[in-house]
């Protein structure tokens, strides 16, 4: 059947928002930070990238970014291997677990850290201001990316072809090197892109652990315009980011569209089995154990020294939280961002389920080229980072109407920031309900709309619920972007977290707020596996 | 009656029907066999309105329906994978057609149960999809193909993704129940004997155009042509001067090729011809034997008793059967 064109109108509601509420911020932190007196020689870009201080944390962004990578794949290959490959008891369990970091907040897991190799850890040590405490807290975090990313397309690897490589002679790591890792490259690539992204663009970790020598972009751009109000220094190392980012998403995008290419050989049946040799079972326990420790360390430290006070257990720290904080009359009390963040939060996923939804019909009813470049260009959101969205919206939206005031401005972020994931949780399924069902109705006298509302909706309520609950997640998480626009009396969770942070002796506040915020988090995270989980059949 | 006249349809350019014509008559079983990328499922979906015509005419009862959008057609298609809703079950599947048709619902559980007790599925209308064999799979999409009544049924390839005995199987139960419910069906396969066991009529597809249309038994008899006698399984092509030399001579000049039916040869000791045995096969029933004639060329035929290769045997010819193409 023919794309019926009126579909495309849908997408014009999408476009708008990307327009004003995206691209002409970013437009205008182009123009602030290339052009000053209308000639670019004497802007702000050519100022940071001769500043021996920025050029440190430019390089200081992409070795750490670098090493997280490096890492995060080291750790996370065994582990995606461990899950395609074996059956075990609680497998499903653990592979569950090791999602949980992935959907914490950036800040809670800044806090996490903080909380067992920070100042008063269990473990005697102070790593805080050093890049281990940051490469550790950027593994923990991404880890989920790569043995998803992985562990998908090693699945799908038909063991007949390692079985047929060793027939031919091969031993077990030349099979590994021969035959299977020129497959997963693809799939390595592009979640090792994905994981780089996240590190060189990462704010709450950063903000948290790390210090003035050990800073990214991300966190420059934050300092510079927040408290030395440099827009125009903030904007030249938002375009020295924007650069690395682009760069970083065009190898991703590559890397992917390579992984999306169909496998030679698929296995007919599930190719996960029990584990047979000893050595089997070692390797698994190890793997498994090492990613026990590495998920539950700091969950469970954070938790525990929530309620720890040097008198011993109490809830002290969670009732200070109802107290209006110390020395401000205009902050709110703590527990009133929670209030604050959860009447964000609806807005946000309305504003981001509504317009995903929209721009999702439209990128699946445009097949081909165009569909494609509007998926890409729905997705810059992502890539670019929070901290850029809500700088962009400080510099940018004061014309042509000051809506910098506006509390509106906040869930308005955050549906940006959530707008992708509506999109990647509804796509897939809209573009799995086979063309067939929907002729299939049709053949039986549904007409368009019938066919719509009978076979797509239903098959795509639940995946929008998923998207819906990932919008919720991060509205309630979103701390880059919010610490731009939120005002005292709007702050959210993380706002508050980090006001408590940033206060001597509110520590153990700061901790039972994290706690908080990750209880939430938990359970919108819970939901979208329920939702996920309990979709019946194949498609 | 469904008439579909010169028929084009371009995918980027490349013809995947090209001027096809076909006549389906009211309560016939109409195959259309023809081998991969020949077009026969594009004849398919052009029919029930899947895809559009650049050129020509498909018309029901003379009344044009390339305006009708495929929902409004009443032409039933089922899909070679099915195409379950995999989000209702099987009584919903069966049910769809009817609720868009409007019908009340204590009919529809009534027509439902009754469609799926003639699929030879009664009582599972509970049941969900996704835990159907292959078999069962077939059975239920037959069912919501037929439970809205079409005036047309459209078959694609119903059996092929199952296995043979299963597929013989349904193959005879499926004529019967489309004898019980006099549908008019165009059911599209490239398999020959599933072909010839269900059809009133055969048409032959090839590079988009219908090359053949007749009986299966019309079509064995005479092939129109040198590929679809091939393609229908008549290996015994000779040239005339191959027939010349077993001393039968071409009617006319310009008839080169001319095909023997396997039934046409026999294998008796006062045969007029002499041949080696080169195969003789097994195949449930009776014996393939190829008999040599020297230089490469055999000549098939079918016997109850098996032959050992490389002896001589002689054989006769019933001239009258050879069919003469100008190939």
């Amino acid at each position: 059947m023919r794309t019926r064109p009126w579909i495309l109108l849908l997408g014009v509601v999408p476009a708008l928002f990307l327009a004003y509420f995206f691209v002409y911020p970013l437009v205008t932190i182009l123009y602030t930070g290339l052009v000053s007196d209308g000639r670019f020689a004497t802007s702000a870009f050519v100022d940071v990238i001769t500043d021996p201080t920025m050029r440190s944390v430019a390089w200081f962004t992409l070795w750490q970014a670098f090493l997280s990578t490096v890492f995060t794949v080291a750790l996370g290959l065994p582990a995606a291997y461990v899950f395609a490959r074996y059956r075990f008891p609680g497998r499903s369990l653990f592979r569950s677990l090791t999602l949980v970091p992935f959907v914490l907040p950036t800040l809670v897991v800044g806090v996490a850290f903080l909380a067992v190799l920070g100042p008063g850890s269990p473990l005697g040590i102070d790593l805080r201001g050093t890049i281990w405490a940051i490469l550790i807290a950027h593994v923990f975090y991404n880890l989920a990316i790569v043995i998803r990313g992985v562990g998908v397309l090693w699945e799908q690897i038909d063991p007949h072809l390692e079985d047929a490589a060793r027939s031919l002679g091969a031993g077990r790591w030349r099979v590994f090197r021969e035959v299977t890792l020129p497959l997963l490259r693809p799939a390595i690539l592009s979640s090792a892109a994905l994981v780089f992204l996240f590190s060189f663009t990462s704010f709450g970790v950063i903000l948290v652990l790390g210090d003035l020598n050990h800073s990214t972009l991300e966190v420059e751009i934050w300092r510079q315009a927040t408290a030395f109000l440099r827009l125009d220094l903030a904007s030249a190392l938002a375009v020295l980011q924007l650069v690395g980012v682009t760069v970083i998403l065009l190898i991703y995008g590559r890397a992917g569209r390579r992984a999306a290419e169909e496998l030679p050989l698929r296995p007919s049946a599930e190719v996960a089995r029990r584990p047979r040799t000893a050595g089997e079972r070692a390797f698994i326990a190890a793997t498994l154990g090492m990613l026990g420790l590495l998920v539950v360390t700091p969950i469970a430290v954070l938790i525990a020294r929530s309620f720890s006070t040097p008198t011993g257990p109490s809830l002290v720290h969670y009732v200070n939280l109802f107290d209006p904080p110390r020395g401000s009359a205009i902050f709110v009390s703590p527990v009133d961002a929670i209030g604050n963040s959860l009447r964000f939060a609806i807005p946000a996923v309305m504003i981001a389920a509504g317009i995903g939804l929209m721009a999702a019909v439209v990128i699946v009813s445009a097949r081909g080229r165009s569909g494609r470049i509007f998926d890409t260009v729905l997705m810059l959101p992502l890539g670019t980072s929070a901290v850029t969205i809500g700088f962009g919206f400080l510099v940018a939206l004061d014309k042509p109407v000051d809506l910098r005031a506006s509390a509106m401005l906040i869930p308005i972020a955050h549906a940006l920031v959530a707008i992708p994931f509506v999109i990647r949780s509804t796509v897939p399924v809209m573009e799995s309900v086979q063309r067939r069902l929907r002729e299939a109705a049709a053949v039986l006298g549904a007409s368009p709309r019938q066919a719509w509302r009978e076979v797509d909706f239903p098959l795509v309520s639940r995946a929008l619920a998923v998207g819906a609950l990932f919008a919720f997640a991060i509205s309630i998480g979103e701390f880059g972007a919010t610490s731009f626009i939120a005002r005292p009396a709007t702050s959210t969770i993380p706002v508050a977290i980090f006001r408590l942070l940033g206060r001597p002796g509110t520590f153990g506040e700061a901790m039972a707020m994290a706690v908080i915020l990750m209880a939430i988090t938990g359970i919108a995270a819970m939901g979208i596996e329920s939702t996920r989980g309990s979709r019946s059949g194949g498609v | 009656m469904l008439k579909v006249s010169d028929v084009t349809i371009r995918f980027d350019g490349a013809p995947a029907l090209d001027g096809a014509d076909l006549t389906v008559e009211d309560r016939s079983i109409h195959v259309l066999m023809g081998p991969s990328g020949s077009g026969k499922s594009t004849m398919l979906r052009a029919i029930a309105g899947l895809e559009h015509p650049d050129e020509g005419e498909i018309a029901w009862n003379g009344r044009s329906v390339l305006g009708v959008p495929v929902h409004k057609r009443g032409f039933g298609l089922m899909f070679q994978d099915y195409a379950l809703f995999p989000h209702r079950n099987v009584a919903g599947n069966v049910a769809f057609g009817l609720r868009m048709q409007g019908v009340e619902s204590a009919v529809i559980g009534k027509r439902v149960e009754q469609f799926l007790e003639l699929v030879g599925l009664p009582g599972h209308g509970d049941r969900s999809v996704g835990t159907l064999s292959g078999g069962e799979r077939q059975r239920v999409a037959l069912a919501r193909t037929l439970a809205p009544e079409p005036r047309l049924v459209l078959l694609d390839e119903p059996l092929g993704a199952l296995d043979r005995s299963l597929r013989e199987h349904l193959l005879v139960e499926m004529r019967s129940i489309f004898n019980q419910v006099d549908a008019t069906v165009l059911y599209v396969t490239h398999d020959r004997e599933e072909a010839f066991t269900i059809a009133d009529r055969v048409a032959i597809i090839r590079d988009g155009r219908i090359v053949a249309d007749d009986t299966p038994e019309g079509l064995w008899r005479r092939p129109p042509d040198g590929w679809t006698a091939r393609f229908i399984g008549l290996e015994n092509l000779c040239t005339s001067s191959r027939l010349v030399e077993l001393g039968v001579h071409p009617p006319s000049e310009v008839t080169t090729t001319g095909v023997i039916p396997p039934e046409a040869i026999a294998l008796s000791p006062a045969g007029a011809h002499v041949a080696t045995v080169a195969g003789s096969h097994f195949r449930g029933g009776a014996y393939r034997i190829e008999l040599g004639l020297g230089a490469g060329s055999t000549l098939v035929t079918w016997s109850s008793t098996g032959h050992e290769t490389g002896t001589p045997v002689r054989f006769g010819i019933d001239t009258t059967r050879i069919t003469w193409f100008e190939d």
